[in-house]
């Protein structure tokens, strides 16, 4: 046993002390749970960090996991804000009784009121909408300008969606559920199933390239892929040039958007440090860095879009309370079951 | 049953007890509120246990003698320890969560379990097609190239399985280069001709067994190399061709070996979410994470996890039953060389083929796709960051690795000296983690470990009035419990396959000489067992490094390894970003496979 101790206890030293020991409440630090992936974050960071001399400390993850994490570790948890994408994750978020009331002039200021919770659990800080993109080519747009079009039998085997695992259909089909009520939602993701050019597989990425190499006339995905695609390789830019985008339902509700956000968590030991980030990351430089690197519309008006994002123009966005999103979002994943949306 | 007024036989400890337990017919016997003993009724007859005697013989260890030393308890609660994952997960079929169970099996449900067993049954299938043949030929044949086979064949392991099926989908998808291409020469447009659908079910079966093939391949290696020479050259001198020689000797020797390899794959298989999510195939996992993260239930998600942990007990069951008591030992005490078939023209370059087209879909070519795009990309993928990534990954992967073979060992071992029925379902139950998802089983860290460390903290709190916070949660220990939890069954398989070899009479020898047993383990068991220990470490020490959905969210601040950075560049699309990433994961899984290659060549040597 000597020779296996011999090598475990030095082993098991180095493990820690890679480690570190876990952070929590210090003076000069926030720590963050991220669902937001690290790439689309760590710049602002650590941009917050140059300016105000606060370090940040990140772990990025899957929301639910980063979610259960943050419940079991209870009042010691030593995250100080829960970052994450998708109203429908923030709300769960506050029913699970993570956040606390933040009281910001700032942050009410800034944000407007639909994209944040009305007693200061979780504030929106960037957004995204979810649009309908089409073949220039070869398919005459005319005959969409409305979600409930896509469901017209006339786009028959003509349409490319991502699978409903992703949320990002969920929270479109709850927006459904909440305008027009849960019938008239499955009657609508029936319609849209009869439409698809292939089962539903890959990203939103995956269905503008499908779009532009024609194996679907229209698509549906979100506005950030189309800059990235856009703005990289010379593939993805030929591809995006092939598309046209059109944004839904500007005569109705308005293009269902959604939001990237955070709460602060109710043990935090850096409440202040966690508000004062909170605060950078809607001013008006961490707001165009959103439009400009990520391309996602920012939450506070008159900041300048990158040219990709103005090159859109102006649209009409859905200002259904998100908090609603999230409530509906169970019932839309078992519609989508029963309907048959993978 | 006996007559009513004959007393009972009471069973002392000597006694066979019966075995295994039917713990149906079991009852206690109480005297004044304290249960002192057991009825079994068994074969027509009843016996009476003394209490006593059932703790030893059944819990404890053999004879009854000293039943709560190290052996008889520490064994059983490393096994519980190393349980708690899983039995976190399973605690949840005592939730009722009884509508969204109506739901999922009215819509879905069918669906996970049709397409989970078609993909069990294909990878099942293509993982022994490929592992078995190749193994044999390689170990059995003589062609030109079988020296660089022998080890090559083990390296898409070190491929993790969304990898290659971001790779493959790249290459192959209606918008990859190739279909471009093809549609760009003659012509086509969509839906004018056919091309097989890589984002499917037979894709993903396909992807699933290029990277897990090896499992059956390393396994089925060692047997036959194992294999005394004598028992196949009987079977030639009955008459037996080489094929007939393969098919009713070598093949049923080495079945318990290529068994094993064939549960790892298959638990992989079950467990593996990066794949079948990319193709759309809705199976178990992704309708276990559908379930939480769509409809929100944390319980009925469990409770699916649960469900895909019996399929794999009764998988494991059933094979059990098949073998009956049937096992399998080798006569011969000398090896010598195998004999090998030299072959030569068209069949040595079918052999050749044979081994070349696994390795060659199974690895280079997603490597070499991998190493274009790493080409296009490092300048800006490339960083000092990239350094501390590596040194995470493999200090982890390190770490882990041996953590587990060290449990391992004891675990495999405990069993051998002390096979009571707790210790043998302990040591199961212990080894059930493979078979969950990674994020399952960071879930199951997750609870258990927050609760321990609040519950030590209050208890500070309120007696000392100090504040000890959060030991374990969110530290590299915790990471490192789950890694050892989820990949115990690696270790285990290697080293039980290992251990099996030494025969009893060599402890027993050892024992009569006055060693204490953790000395037998020292200078008899750990020489004798090298070979298998350095490919248990080794698996381990891969597994780790692929490792993802428990280190992402297990992981400390600030924490990043290979598999992270690759992962997530590739979840969102940019798979030509994420390929430094994972071919760097790809190179550091590479040596260990060669150094584990150099070992099963060298332990037959040594055999001899």
């Amino acid at each position: 046993m000597h020779r296996l101790c011999s090598f475990m206890v030095p082993l098991l030293l180095l493990a820690f002390s890679v480690a570190g020991a876990p952070t929590s409440a210090a003076a000069d630090e926030v720590n963050i749970y991220s669902a937001r992936q690290e790439a689309l974050i760590k710049p602002l960071l650590d941009r917050f960090s140059e300016l105000s001399g606060i370090k940040v400390n990140l772990v990025a993850g899957r929301p639910e996991a980063l979610l259960q994490r943050l419940q079991s570790e209870g009042r010691n948890s030593p995250a100080d804000l829960l970052l994450t994408v998708d109203a429908g994750n923030l709300s769960r978020a506050m029913v699970a009784g993570v956040f606390q009331p933040v009281e910001s002039a700032v942050l009410s200021a800034v944000i407007p009121a639909n994209l944040r919770d009305p007693e200061g659990h979780w504030f929106g800080l960037s957004k995204r909408a979810r649009v309908i993109i089409y073949a220039k080519d070869r398919f005459d747009p005319a005959g969409i300008s409305t979600y409930a079009d896509l469901a017209n039998p006339e786009l028959g085997n003509k349409i490319c969606i991502r699978s409903s695992s992703n949320v990002y259909n969920q929270s479109l089909v709850a927006s459904r559920i909440a305008h027009g009520g849960e019938e008239a939602a499955e009657e609508w993701v029936r319609g849209l199933m009869a439409n698809l050019a292939r089962p539903p597989r890959g990203g939103d990425r995956d269905q503008i390239r499908a779009v532009a190499a024609g194996q679907c006339d229209v698509a549906v995905v979100n506005t950030y892929y189309i800059g990235g695609m856009a703005n990289g390789n010379e593939a993805d830019q030929a591809a995006v040039a092939a598309i046209g985008l059109i944004w839904p339902d500007q005569d109705g509700y308005g293009t269902h958007i959604n939001v990237s956000g955070a709460g602060v968590t109710k043990y935090a030991g850096n409440r202040d440090n966690a508000v004062k980030l909170l605060e950078f990351l809607v001013s008006e430089e961490a707001q165009s860095w959103y439009a400009s690197a990520n391309y996602e519309f920012p939450v506070r008006s008159g900041v300048e879009l990158s040219d990709t994002l103005a090159a859109w123009g102006e649209f009409k966005a859905d200002d259904l309370d998100l908090a609603r999103l999230g409530e509906y979002n169970p019932e839309a994943v078992r519609l989508m079951d029963r309907a048959g949306w993978r | 049953m006996p007559a009513e007024n004959e007393p009972l036989p009471v069973l002392s400890a000597p006694t066979p007890l019966p075995q295994p337990i039917d713990f149906r017919l079991m009852a206690f016997l109480y005297l004044r509120g304290v249960p002192v003993g057991i009825y079994f009724f068994t074969g027509g007859k009843t016996f009476v246990v003394p209490m006593k005697h059932f703790f030893a013989r059944y819990i404890g260890g053999r004879g009854g003698s000293r039943p709560l030393d190290f052996w008889g308890v520490g064994v059983p609660l490393v096994a519980l320890a190393l349980s708690v994952p899983v039995l976190v997960v399973l605690s949840s079929v005592f939730k009722p969560t009884g509508e969204v169970w109506r739901h999922l099996a009215a819509t879905v449900l069918p669906d996970y379990v049709g397409n989970s067993l078609l993909l069990m049954l294909g990878v099942g299938f293509g993982t022994l097609l490929i592992g078995v043949s190749c193994a044999w030929v390689c170990t059995l044949c003589r062609f030109p190239g079988r020296r660089f086979f022998q080890w090559a064949l083990l390296l898409p392991m070190a491929m993790p399985a969304y990898i290659i099926a971001y790779t493959y989908t790249g290459m192959l998808d209606f918008t990859g280069p190739l279909q471009t291409a093809l549609r760009a020469w003659f012509e086509w447009g969509h839906g004018d001709y056919w091309f097989p659908e890589i984002r499917s079910l037979p894709g993903a079966v396909l992807m699933l067994s290029l990277v897990l093939y090896p499992y059956v391949y390393l396994l089925a290696r060692a047997a036959f190399l194992e294999q005394s020479v004598c028992v196949l050259e009987a079977s030639r001198t009955l008459g037996c061709g080489p094929w007939r020689s393969f098919f009713s000797v070598a093949l049923p020797m080495a079945r318990p070996a290529i068994i094993a390899g064939l549960t790892l794959a298959l638990m992989e298989t079950l467990a593996d979410f990066g794949t079948v999510q990319y193709f759309g195939v809705d199976t178990f996992t992704t309708g276990i994470f559908r379930t939480w993260y769509g409809l929100g239930d944390i319980d009925a998600a469990s409770q699916l996890a649960a469900l895909m942990m019996t399929f794999v007990l009764v998988l494991i069951v059933l094979e059990r039953w098949s073998r009956h008591r049937a096992r399998y030992h080798n006569t011969g005490q000398r090896h010598q060389d195998l004999p090998g078939y030299q072959l030569c023209g068209g069949r040595a370059l079918a052999a050749f083929a044979v081994c070349l087209l696994p390795l060659m879909l199974g690895f280079l070519l997603p490597a070499a796709q991998l190493g274009a795009w790493a080409w296009a990309t490092w300048e800006h993928t490339f960083d000092a960051d990239f350094l501390v990534l590596m040194r995470n990954s493999l200090l982890l992967a390190a770490g882990a690795a041996l953590l587990t073979l060290t449990l391992a060992l004891l675990l495999a071992y405990g069993k051998r000296l002390r096979p009571t029925p707790v210790i043998r379902v302990g040591v199961q139950v212990a080894s059930m983690g493979y078979a969950v998802p990674g994020l399952v089983i960071a879930i199951g860290v997750i609870i258990p470990f927050a609760w321990l460390d609040n519950t030590v903290d209050s208890w500070m709190r309120d007696n000392f009035n100090i504040s000890t916070g959060l030991l374990l949660s969110g530290t590299v220990a915790a990471l490192l419990f789950a890694y050892v939890a989820r990949f115990m069954a690696v270790a285990l398989h290697a080293v039980e396959a290992g251990l099996g070899k030494v025969k009893q009479s060599m402890d027993d020898a050892a024992r009569v000489m006055g060693m204490r047993p953790f000395q037998v383990l020292r200078r008899v068991h750990l020489p004798v067992l090298r070979g298998s220990l350095l490919t248990a470490l080794l698996l381990v020490f891969v597994d780790v490094l692929k490792e993802l959905p428990a280190t992402l969210v297990l992981r400390p601040f600030n924490f990043n390894t290979l598999a992270v950075r690759a992962f997530e560049l590739a979840s969102d699309e940019f798979l030509a970003e994420s390929s430094l990433a994972a071919l760097a994961i790809v190179a550091a899984g590479i040596v260990p496979v060669i150094l584990l290659s150099l070992t099963i060549a060298r332990s037959r040597r040594e055999q001899k």
